[in-house]
Protein backbone atom coordinates (compact mmCIF):
# COMPACT_ATOMS: atom_id res chain seq x y z
CA UNK A 1 0.00 0.00 0.00
CA UNK A 2 1.27 3.53 -0.74
CA UNK A 3 2.21 5.75 2.19
CA UNK A 4 -0.90 7.28 3.70
CA UNK A 5 -0.96 10.10 6.22
CA UNK A 6 -1.69 8.92 9.75
CA UNK A 7 -5.12 10.58 9.95
CA UNK A 8 -6.51 8.83 6.88
CA UNK A 9 -5.04 5.52 8.05
CA UNK A 10 -6.96 5.98 11.29
CA UNK A 11 -10.15 6.66 9.34
CA UNK A 12 -9.53 3.64 7.13
CA UNK A 13 -9.42 1.35 10.13
CA UNK A 14 -12.50 2.83 11.81
CA UNK A 15 -15.55 0.64 11.73
CA UNK A 16 -18.66 1.95 10.00
CA UNK A 17 -20.29 2.28 13.42
CA UNK A 18 -17.51 4.55 14.63
CA UNK A 19 -17.66 6.61 11.44
CA UNK A 20 -21.37 7.13 11.99
CA UNK A 21 -20.92 8.04 15.65
CA UNK A 22 -18.22 10.52 14.69
CA UNK A 23 -20.38 12.05 11.98
CA UNK A 24 -23.43 12.28 14.24
CA UNK A 25 -21.35 13.80 17.06
CA UNK A 26 -19.89 16.47 14.79
CA UNK A 27 -23.33 17.41 13.47
CA UNK A 28 -24.81 17.23 16.97
CA UNK A 29 -22.18 19.54 18.41
CA UNK A 30 -22.57 22.02 15.56
CA UNK A 31 -26.35 21.97 16.04
CA UNK A 32 -26.02 22.43 19.81
CA UNK A 33 -23.57 25.33 19.38
CA UNK A 34 -25.88 27.22 17.05
CA UNK A 35 -29.24 26.46 18.67
CA UNK A 36 -28.22 27.06 22.26
CA UNK A 37 -25.50 29.58 21.56
CA UNK A 38 -23.12 27.56 23.72
CA UNK A 39 -20.02 29.58 22.90
CA UNK A 40 -21.74 32.90 23.38
CA UNK A 41 -21.24 33.72 19.72
CA UNK A 42 -24.37 35.90 19.76
CA UNK A 43 -25.87 33.92 16.89
CA UNK A 44 -28.74 35.88 15.32
CA UNK A 45 -32.11 34.49 16.43
CA UNK A 46 -33.22 33.58 12.91
CA UNK A 47 -30.29 31.13 12.63
CA UNK A 48 -31.27 29.66 15.99
CA UNK A 49 -34.86 29.25 14.86
CA UNK A 50 -33.68 27.61 11.65
CA UNK A 51 -31.26 25.26 13.38
CA UNK A 52 -33.53 24.10 16.20
CA UNK A 53 -35.87 21.80 14.23
CA UNK A 54 -33.13 20.67 11.78
CA UNK A 55 -32.56 17.19 13.26
CA UNK A 56 -36.23 16.31 12.93
CA UNK A 57 -36.41 17.83 9.43
CA UNK A 58 -33.36 15.86 8.33
CA UNK A 59 -34.80 12.63 9.69
CA UNK A 60 -38.08 13.23 7.90
CA UNK A 61 -36.27 14.09 4.66
CA UNK A 62 -34.16 10.94 4.97
CA UNK A 63 -37.29 8.88 5.68
CA UNK A 64 -39.03 10.24 2.58
CA UNK A 65 -35.92 9.70 0.46
CA UNK A 66 -35.67 6.10 1.68
CA UNK A 67 -39.31 5.32 0.91
CA UNK A 68 -39.09 6.96 -2.50
CA UNK A 69 -35.83 5.19 -3.40
CA UNK A 70 -36.95 1.73 -2.29
CA UNK A 71 -40.36 2.28 -3.93
CA UNK A 72 -38.74 3.30 -7.21
CA UNK A 73 -36.33 0.37 -7.11
CA UNK A 74 -39.11 -2.15 -6.44
CA UNK A 75 -41.20 -0.68 -9.25
CA UNK A 76 -38.31 -0.85 -11.72
CA UNK A 77 -37.01 -4.24 -10.60
CA UNK A 78 -36.51 -6.09 -13.89
CA UNK A 79 -38.65 -9.18 -14.42
CA UNK A 80 -36.61 -11.60 -16.44
CA UNK A 81 -39.37 -13.31 -18.41
CA UNK A 82 -37.08 -13.97 -21.38
CA UNK A 83 -34.46 -15.55 -19.17
CA UNK A 84 -37.01 -17.91 -17.66
CA UNK A 85 -38.32 -18.91 -21.11
CA UNK A 86 -34.81 -19.43 -22.43
CA UNK A 87 -33.98 -21.61 -19.44
CA UNK A 88 -37.06 -23.79 -20.01
CA UNK A 89 -36.10 -24.29 -23.64
CA UNK A 90 -32.51 -25.12 -22.74
CA UNK A 91 -33.63 -27.58 -20.04
CA UNK A 92 -35.61 -29.52 -22.65
CA UNK A 93 -32.65 -29.47 -25.03
CA UNK A 94 -30.29 -30.58 -22.26
CA UNK A 95 -32.47 -33.50 -21.22
CA UNK A 96 -32.61 -34.84 -24.77
CA UNK A 97 -28.89 -34.40 -25.26
CA UNK A 98 -27.98 -35.99 -21.92
CA UNK A 99 -30.11 -39.01 -22.66
CA UNK A 100 -28.26 -39.41 -25.95
CA UNK A 101 -24.96 -39.19 -24.09
CA UNK A 102 -26.08 -42.01 -21.83
CA UNK A 103 -27.34 -40.34 -18.68
CA UNK A 104 -29.87 -42.38 -16.76
CA UNK A 105 -32.14 -40.17 -14.68
CA UNK B 1 -17.56 -16.53 -32.63
CA UNK B 2 -14.19 -17.78 -31.45
CA UNK B 3 -11.45 -15.88 -33.27
CA UNK B 4 -7.71 -15.67 -32.79
CA UNK B 5 -8.01 -12.69 -30.47
CA UNK B 6 -10.17 -14.69 -28.06
CA UNK B 7 -7.75 -17.61 -28.13
CA UNK B 8 -4.80 -15.29 -27.48
CA UNK B 9 -6.55 -13.72 -24.51
CA UNK B 10 -6.59 -17.10 -22.81
CA UNK B 11 -2.95 -16.73 -21.89
CA UNK B 12 -1.72 -14.26 -19.32
CA UNK B 13 1.52 -12.29 -19.53
CA UNK B 14 3.57 -15.26 -18.33
CA UNK B 15 2.28 -17.26 -21.27
CA UNK B 16 0.37 -19.66 -19.01
CA UNK B 17 -3.26 -20.42 -19.66
CA UNK B 18 -5.98 -19.07 -17.44
CA UNK B 19 -8.08 -21.88 -16.06
CA UNK B 20 -11.45 -21.37 -14.41
CA UNK B 21 -12.52 -23.73 -11.63
CA UNK B 22 -16.28 -23.73 -11.04
CA UNK B 23 -17.24 -24.72 -7.51
CA UNK B 24 -20.67 -26.36 -7.27
CA UNK B 25 -21.73 -27.11 -3.71
CA UNK B 26 -24.73 -29.43 -3.97
CA UNK B 27 -27.34 -30.78 -1.63
CA UNK B 28 -30.23 -32.77 -3.14
CA UNK B 29 -29.67 -31.53 -6.68
CA UNK B 30 -30.13 -34.85 -8.45
CA UNK B 31 -32.36 -33.28 -11.12
CA UNK B 32 -30.59 -29.96 -11.56
CA UNK B 33 -26.98 -31.12 -11.52
CA UNK B 34 -26.94 -32.68 -15.03
CA UNK B 35 -28.63 -29.58 -16.41
CA UNK B 36 -26.24 -27.09 -14.86
CA UNK B 37 -23.26 -29.19 -15.95
CA UNK B 38 -24.63 -29.39 -19.50
CA UNK B 39 -25.02 -25.60 -19.59
CA UNK B 40 -21.52 -25.05 -18.19
CA UNK B 41 -20.00 -27.40 -20.75
CA UNK B 42 -21.96 -25.65 -23.52
CA UNK B 43 -20.92 -22.10 -22.65
CA UNK B 44 -17.32 -22.87 -21.72
CA UNK B 45 -17.01 -24.96 -24.86
CA UNK B 46 -18.28 -22.11 -27.03
CA UNK B 47 -16.03 -19.56 -25.34
CA UNK B 48 -12.86 -21.63 -25.54
CA UNK B 49 -11.71 -20.93 -22.00
CA UNK B 50 -10.08 -23.71 -19.96
CA UNK B 51 -12.28 -24.94 -17.15
CA UNK B 52 -13.06 -27.62 -14.63
CA UNK B 53 -16.19 -28.23 -12.57
CA UNK B 54 -15.77 -29.28 -8.95
CA UNK B 55 -18.88 -30.87 -7.45
CA UNK B 56 -18.92 -30.69 -3.67
CA UNK B 57 -21.80 -32.85 -2.56
CA UNK B 58 -22.66 -32.88 1.12
CA UNK B 59 -23.90 -36.43 1.41
CA UNK B 60 -27.17 -35.82 -0.44
CA UNK B 61 -29.68 -38.56 0.35
CA UNK B 62 -31.32 -38.27 -3.08
CA UNK B 63 -28.42 -39.75 -5.04
CA UNK B 64 -26.86 -36.54 -6.35
CA UNK B 65 -23.40 -38.09 -6.08
CA UNK B 66 -24.38 -41.04 -8.29
CA UNK B 67 -25.63 -38.65 -10.94
CA UNK B 68 -22.36 -36.72 -10.62
CA UNK B 69 -20.43 -39.94 -11.22
CA UNK B 70 -22.38 -40.57 -14.42
CA UNK B 71 -21.61 -37.03 -15.58
CA UNK B 72 -17.97 -37.66 -14.87
CA UNK B 73 -18.04 -40.69 -17.19
CA UNK B 74 -19.75 -38.66 -19.90
CA UNK B 75 -17.62 -35.51 -19.77
CA UNK B 76 -14.34 -36.82 -18.41
CA UNK B 77 -12.58 -36.82 -15.07
CA UNK B 78 -10.45 -33.86 -16.11
CA UNK B 79 -13.54 -31.71 -16.53
CA UNK B 80 -15.77 -32.99 -13.72
CA UNK B 81 -14.10 -33.41 -10.34
CA UNK B 82 -15.97 -34.96 -7.45
CA UNK B 83 -14.99 -33.89 -3.99
CA UNK B 84 -17.89 -34.97 -1.77
CA UNK B 85 -18.25 -34.57 1.96
CA UNK B 86 -20.01 -36.81 4.42
CA UNK B 87 -22.66 -34.40 5.63
CA UNK B 88 -24.14 -30.96 5.20
CA UNK B 89 -21.45 -28.51 6.30
CA UNK B 90 -21.35 -24.78 5.67
CA UNK B 91 -20.79 -22.93 2.42
CA UNK B 92 -17.55 -21.37 3.65
CA UNK B 93 -16.01 -24.77 4.33
CA UNK B 94 -17.31 -25.99 0.96
CA UNK B 95 -15.35 -23.20 -0.72
CA UNK B 96 -12.22 -23.99 1.28
CA UNK B 97 -12.58 -27.67 0.40
CA UNK B 98 -13.18 -26.86 -3.25
CA UNK B 99 -10.25 -24.45 -3.54
CA UNK B 100 -7.85 -27.11 -2.23
CA UNK B 101 -8.69 -29.26 -5.23
CA UNK B 102 -8.94 -26.49 -7.78
CA UNK B 103 -6.20 -26.41 -10.39
CA UNK B 104 -7.40 -23.15 -11.90
CA UNK B 105 -6.08 -19.68 -11.16
CA UNK B 106 -9.64 -18.34 -11.09
CA UNK B 107 -12.58 -19.69 -9.14
CA UNK B 108 -16.25 -19.24 -10.00
CA UNK B 109 -18.85 -19.75 -7.32
CA UNK B 110 -22.51 -20.20 -8.16
CA UNK B 111 -25.70 -21.98 -7.15
CA UNK B 112 -26.39 -25.41 -8.61
CA UNK B 113 -30.16 -24.98 -8.75
CA UNK B 114 -30.28 -23.20 -12.12
CA UNK B 115 -31.00 -19.80 -10.59
CA UNK B 116 -27.60 -18.71 -11.92
CA UNK B 117 -27.11 -19.14 -15.66
CA UNK B 118 -23.68 -20.13 -17.03
CA UNK B 119 -24.19 -17.85 -20.04
CA UNK B 120 -22.97 -14.99 -17.84
CA UNK B 121 -19.63 -16.65 -17.08
CA UNK B 122 -17.92 -15.50 -20.31
CA UNK B 123 -19.12 -11.98 -19.45
CA UNK B 124 -17.60 -12.29 -15.96
CA UNK B 125 -14.34 -13.43 -17.51
CA UNK B 126 -14.24 -10.62 -20.03
CA UNK B 127 -15.08 -8.04 -17.36
CA UNK B 128 -12.29 -9.38 -15.17
CA UNK B 129 -9.78 -9.21 -18.01
CA UNK B 130 -10.91 -5.73 -19.04
CA UNK B 131 -10.52 -4.22 -15.56
CA UNK B 132 -8.04 -6.57 -13.95
CA UNK B 133 -10.51 -7.03 -11.11
CA UNK B 134 -9.76 -9.21 -8.12
CA UNK B 135 -13.36 -10.27 -8.08
CA UNK B 136 -16.38 -9.87 -10.34
CA UNK B 137 -19.84 -10.05 -8.82
CA UNK B 138 -23.13 -10.75 -10.59
CA UNK B 139 -25.70 -8.08 -9.74
CA UNK B 140 -29.48 -8.34 -9.92
CA UNK B 141 -29.96 -4.68 -9.07
CA UNK B 142 -28.20 -2.75 -11.82
CA UNK B 143 -28.22 -2.48 -15.59
CA UNK B 144 -30.41 -5.16 -17.10
CA UNK B 145 -29.95 -7.44 -14.13
CA UNK B 146 -33.15 -8.73 -12.55
CA UNK B 147 -35.10 -11.66 -11.20
CA UNK B 148 -37.87 -13.99 -12.29
CA UNK B 149 -40.38 -15.61 -9.96
CA UNK B 150 -40.50 -13.08 -7.14
CA UNK B 151 -43.73 -11.50 -5.95
CA UNK B 152 -44.05 -7.93 -4.67
CA UNK B 153 -43.35 -8.94 -1.06
CA UNK B 154 -40.10 -10.66 -1.96
CA UNK B 155 -38.94 -7.76 -4.14
CA UNK B 156 -39.77 -5.27 -1.40
CA UNK B 157 -37.81 -7.23 1.20
CA UNK B 158 -34.89 -7.61 -1.19
CA UNK B 159 -34.67 -3.95 -2.16
CA UNK B 160 -35.37 -2.79 1.39
CA UNK B 161 -32.62 -4.97 2.84
CA UNK B 162 -30.22 -3.88 0.11
CA UNK B 163 -31.01 -0.21 0.79
CA UNK B 164 -30.32 -0.56 4.53
CA UNK B 165 -27.09 -2.39 3.70
CA UNK B 166 -25.98 0.36 1.31
CA UNK B 167 -26.69 3.09 3.87
CA UNK B 168 -24.93 1.32 6.73
CA UNK B 169 -21.98 -0.29 4.96
CA UNK B 170 -21.47 1.86 1.81
CA UNK B 171 -19.85 -1.20 0.23
CA UNK B 172 -19.24 0.05 -3.30
CA UNK B 173 -21.11 -2.90 -4.82
CA UNK B 174 -24.79 -3.01 -5.68
CA UNK B 175 -25.60 -6.66 -4.91
CA UNK B 176 -24.07 -7.95 -1.72
CA UNK B 177 -26.07 -11.09 -1.02
CA UNK B 178 -25.57 -12.51 -4.49
CA UNK B 179 -23.53 -15.70 -4.77
CA UNK B 180 -22.65 -15.75 -8.46
CA UNK B 181 -19.09 -14.52 -8.55
CA UNK B 182 -15.67 -14.91 -10.14
CA UNK B 183 -12.65 -14.61 -7.86
CA UNK B 184 -8.91 -14.81 -8.40
CA UNK B 185 -8.07 -17.97 -6.51
CA UNK B 186 -5.71 -16.37 -4.01
CA UNK B 187 -8.26 -13.64 -3.28
CA UNK B 188 -11.00 -16.19 -2.51
CA UNK B 189 -8.61 -18.11 -0.28
CA UNK B 190 -7.70 -14.99 1.67
CA UNK B 191 -11.31 -13.86 2.09
CA UNK B 192 -12.80 -17.20 3.15
CA UNK B 193 -10.14 -17.46 5.82
CA UNK B 194 -11.28 -14.11 7.27
CA UNK B 195 -15.06 -14.39 7.08
CA UNK B 196 -17.03 -15.66 10.01
CA UNK B 197 -20.70 -15.11 9.11
CA UNK B 198 -23.22 -17.59 7.79
CA UNK B 199 -25.87 -17.59 5.08
CA UNK B 200 -26.67 -14.36 3.22
CA UNK B 201 -24.40 -12.39 5.51
CA UNK B 202 -21.40 -14.56 4.54
CA UNK B 203 -21.62 -13.35 0.94
CA UNK B 204 -21.97 -9.76 2.17
CA UNK B 205 -18.98 -10.12 4.44
CA UNK B 206 -16.86 -11.42 1.55
CA UNK B 207 -17.40 -8.21 -0.42
CA UNK B 208 -17.02 -5.91 2.57
CA UNK B 209 -13.72 -7.55 3.57
CA UNK B 210 -12.56 -7.53 -0.04
CA UNK B 211 -12.98 -3.77 -0.10
CA UNK B 212 -11.25 -3.46 3.27
CA UNK B 213 -8.27 -5.39 1.97
CA UNK B 214 -8.08 -3.13 -1.05
CA UNK B 215 -9.29 -5.66 -3.63
CA UNK B 216 -11.10 -4.34 -6.70
CA UNK B 217 -14.66 -5.43 -7.43
CA UNK B 218 -16.29 -5.42 -10.87
CA UNK B 219 -19.97 -6.04 -11.59
CA UNK B 220 -21.92 -7.75 -14.34
CA UNK B 221 -25.74 -7.61 -14.49
CA UNK B 222 -27.28 -11.08 -14.26
CA UNK B 223 -30.75 -12.56 -14.36
CA UNK B 224 -31.72 -14.68 -11.37
CA UNK B 225 -34.42 -17.26 -12.14
CA UNK B 226 -35.89 -18.38 -8.86
CA UNK B 227 -37.67 -21.72 -9.19
CA UNK B 228 -37.41 -22.50 -5.51
CA UNK B 229 -39.13 -19.46 -4.04
CA UNK B 230 -42.60 -20.97 -4.15
CA UNK B 231 -41.48 -23.74 -1.80
CA UNK B 232 -39.40 -21.75 0.64
CA UNK B 233 -40.73 -18.32 1.44
CA UNK B 234 -38.45 -15.81 3.09
CA UNK B 235 -39.66 -15.95 6.69
CA UNK B 236 -39.30 -13.77 9.77
CA UNK B 237 -36.44 -15.86 11.12
CA UNK B 238 -34.27 -15.28 8.08
CA UNK B 239 -35.00 -11.55 8.13
CA UNK B 240 -34.06 -11.30 11.81
CA UNK B 241 -30.82 -13.23 11.36
CA UNK B 242 -30.00 -11.07 8.32
CA UNK B 243 -30.44 -7.90 10.36
CA UNK B 244 -28.35 -9.31 13.20
CA UNK B 245 -25.60 -10.22 10.77
CA UNK B 246 -25.76 -6.81 9.11
CA UNK B 247 -25.48 -4.99 12.43
CA UNK B 248 -22.53 -7.20 13.38
CA UNK B 249 -20.76 -6.26 10.13
CA UNK B 250 -21.65 -2.61 10.76
CA UNK B 251 -20.03 -2.71 14.18
CA UNK B 252 -16.98 -4.78 13.29
CA UNK B 253 -15.83 -3.68 9.83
Amino acid sequence: MADTPVSSTTLCTMTKLLEWLLGVSVIGIAWGLVTFDLLDLHVPSQYKELAWPMPVYLLVVFGCYSLATVGYRVATFNDCEDAARELQTQIKEAKVDLQKLGLKM
Amino acid sequence: RINMATRRSNTNTCGQSDTYSVLLPTYNERENLPLIVWLLVKYFGESGYNYEIIVIDDGSPDGTLQVAEQLQKIYGEDKILLRPRAQKLGLGTAYIHGIKHASGNYVIIMDADLSHHPKFIPQFIEKQKAGGYDLVSGTRYRGDGGVYGWDLRRKLISRGANFITQVLLRPGASDLTGSFRLYKKEVLEKLVEQCVSKGYVFQMEMIVRARQLGYTVGEVPISFVDRVYGESKLGGNEIVSFLKGLLTLFATT
